[in-house]
């Protein structure tokens, strides 16, 4: 059963169309690839389906626990508590906050007090606050990010602030995570460890996760499907195997030798 | 000596006022980088819903002060509601346009409703009206109230900004707008929650200076306004702890010079200040000088 199901969505700027006619199904428990060259209309994808974008025509389904919720016109942080967490290709992070604020705050939807409780430090007040500490605890460990909890997100080096971009979508509680270009500006070595990360907090978290990437690699490695993006549509999907032989995919890539991944 | 101090202790109650109304400029532009110069006017709404309140219901201090900030807090979140939030993703000016628009409304629909002319605060009375003579100095009770309260609400604020739900939910949409709503964050509301709070205290300040100096009128707004703006990008607009230092230093300048002699210059001081700052440190005291990487 497809946790998430794009049908025909089209979105235009202007005359030109990011985005056209484009239709994918990711299925419960999948990790699957969106690859295509630069301008190919990826993050438009992903902007559609957080709900930044509203499609101009085209349905995007979520089915979460046997129930459809159609996607159009929600409002970005409804759809982000209906269970959809994403990360961004240029990272943002709120800087100014410490590394274990990022995590509070995107577990604030989680919290189960009011302003008046909060008001009163009455003891259900307590006992929330520190259950969320102890989960933002227990994420930020899985990029052993614990120990730098109360450094300013600003000071974490480069490969951190990926990680706790990651840690950050997974505290909204997401049954489906949206990865934007994870391995960005990493190392093979640190894309090496990402994928072992990633492949395990899909089990861990039991997740589906649509990720985008340029990282051959890395997609070829880990994604059990790819879709292919070119100027708005989609070439081909299919396993890695299928997309690296696609005669389309070749050509859209045209001097970037995929079979060499 | 004994007159610097008494000039001190004037100019604390003075800076508490700008303080109150500044702590709203600085809050609304944090979160939508906006300069609500309707925020004036909200702050004499505040008065007139106090005068109402102890004149026509005869109702005491404390009721009065809650009510006026209630209402200004509804009257905030509905300016935001029907004016600015079409323009969310409008151009800056603008919305900046809007808020001087939704401004000369305010200051003359009241105008129109309780007509232009001055009215006078009740007379205050008993415990309220007694003053204090410490050496040469004299401190009325009313200075008093007036410095407690404004404390109060400014640690009350403190405490929300830091330690509650919405608080961190303000301060992550102020940081970034769109990353917030995909953490989950409803930046309408959020939006809304801001407005209420800073309207809340700018309605606090209108009851207040209406004790304190006894006169409102229509356009009492306006200067007090412009002089918190300052107030606020002194001390780095959008930074909380900043409108509350900015707040009191114009206070104090503005006390001091009019105390020594200058009063006519009081004005041109307060506003050579703001130049100096943009031209010195745009950013303001606390602010962060950010540089564009290239």
């Amino acid at each position: 059963m497809p946790i998430l199901s794009v049908e025909r969505v089209t979105k235009a700027f202007g005359g030109l169309a990011a985005v056209s006619n484009v239709s994918l199904d990711i299925i419960e428990g999948e990790l699957v690839g969106l690859i295509g060259p630069n301008g190919a209309g990826k993050t438009t994808l992903f902007n559609l389906l957080t709900g930044i974008y509203v499609p101009d025509s085209g349905t995007i389904n979520l089915s979460i626990d046997k129930q459809v919720i159609p996607l159009n016109g929600i409002r970005p942080h409804s759809i982000c508590q209906k269970g959809l967490a994403r990360t961004f290709q240029n990272i943002r992070l709120f800087k100014d906050l410490t590394v274990l604020e990022n995590v509070l705050i995107a577990m604030n939807q989680n919290i189960n007090y009011g302003l008046l409780t909060s008001f009163l430090h009455l003891p259900a007040y307590k006992r929330e606050e520190e259950k969320l500490l102890h989960e933002s605890i227990e994420l930020l460990r899985i990029f052993d990010l614990d120990k730098k909890k109360d450094e300013l997100a600003r000071n974490l080096s480069y490969g951190e602030q990926r990680h706790l971009e990651i840690i950050r979508a997974l505290a909204t509680n997401p049954k489906l995570l949206l990865l934007d270009e994870p391995a960005a500006g990493m190392n093979p070595a640190e894309t090496a460890n990402l994928m072992d990360i990633i492949g395990w907090i899909r089990e861990k978290f039991d997740l589906t996760i649509l990720l985008i990437e340029h990282d051959m690699t890395l997609v070829m490695n880990i994604c059990e499907r790819i879709y292919v993006l070119d100027h708005g549509m989609l070439i081909a999907s299919g396993t890695p195997d299928e997309v690296r032989t696609n005669k389309r995919v070749i050509e859209a890539y045209l001097g970037e030798d995929i079979n060499n991944a | 000596m004994d007159k610097l101090l008494q000039q001190i202790v004037n100019g604390i109650t003075l800076g508490s006022i700008y303080a109150l109304i500044a702590l709203g400029y600085t809050m609304v532009y944090g979160i939508i980088k906006l300069i609500n110069f309707a925020h004036c006017d909200i702050y004499m709404i505040g008065a007139y819903v106090g005068y109402f309140c102890m004149t026509y219901f005869k109702l005491g201090l404390v009721p009065s002060l809650l009510i006026a900030m209630l209402v200004c807090s509804l009257l905030g979140v509905l300016i935001e509601r029907i004016a600015y939030r079409p323009l969310r993703n409008a151009a800056r000016i603008s919305v900046l346009i809007t808020a001087i628009g939704v401004s000369l409304f305010l200051e003359y629909g009241t105008m129109f409703f309780v007509k232009a002319n001055v009215r006078t605060y009740p007379e205050v009375t008993g415990m309220m009206a007694q003053r204090f003579n410490v050496g040469e100095m004299v401190i009325s009770m009313q200075q008093i109230i007036l410095v407690g309260i404004t404390i109060l609400l400014m640690a009350l604020l403190q405490f929300i900004v830091k330690r509650t739900r919405l608080g961190k939910a303000m301060r992550a949409v102020s940081m970034d707008r769109d990353a917030a709503q995909l953490m989950g964050i409803d930046v309408n509301s959020t939006v809304s929650f801001t407005f209420a709070l800073g309207s809340a205290l700018a309605g606090a300040a209108g009851i207040l200076v209406g004790l304190y100096y006894n006169t409102i009128n229509p356009l009492m707004g306006v200067v007090p306004g412009l002089k918190a703006f300052i107030a606020a990008v002194f001390g780095g607009i959008g930074i909380i702890p900043g409108a509350m230092i900015g707040g009191y230093f114009i206070g104090a300048v503005e006390v001091m010079v009019s105390g020594y002699g200058g009063s006519m210059f009081r004005d041109a001081v307060v506003f050579g200040i703001l130049i100096l700052i943009l031209i010195i440190k745009p950013s303001g005291l606390l602010g962060k000088n950010t540089r564009e990487k290239v």
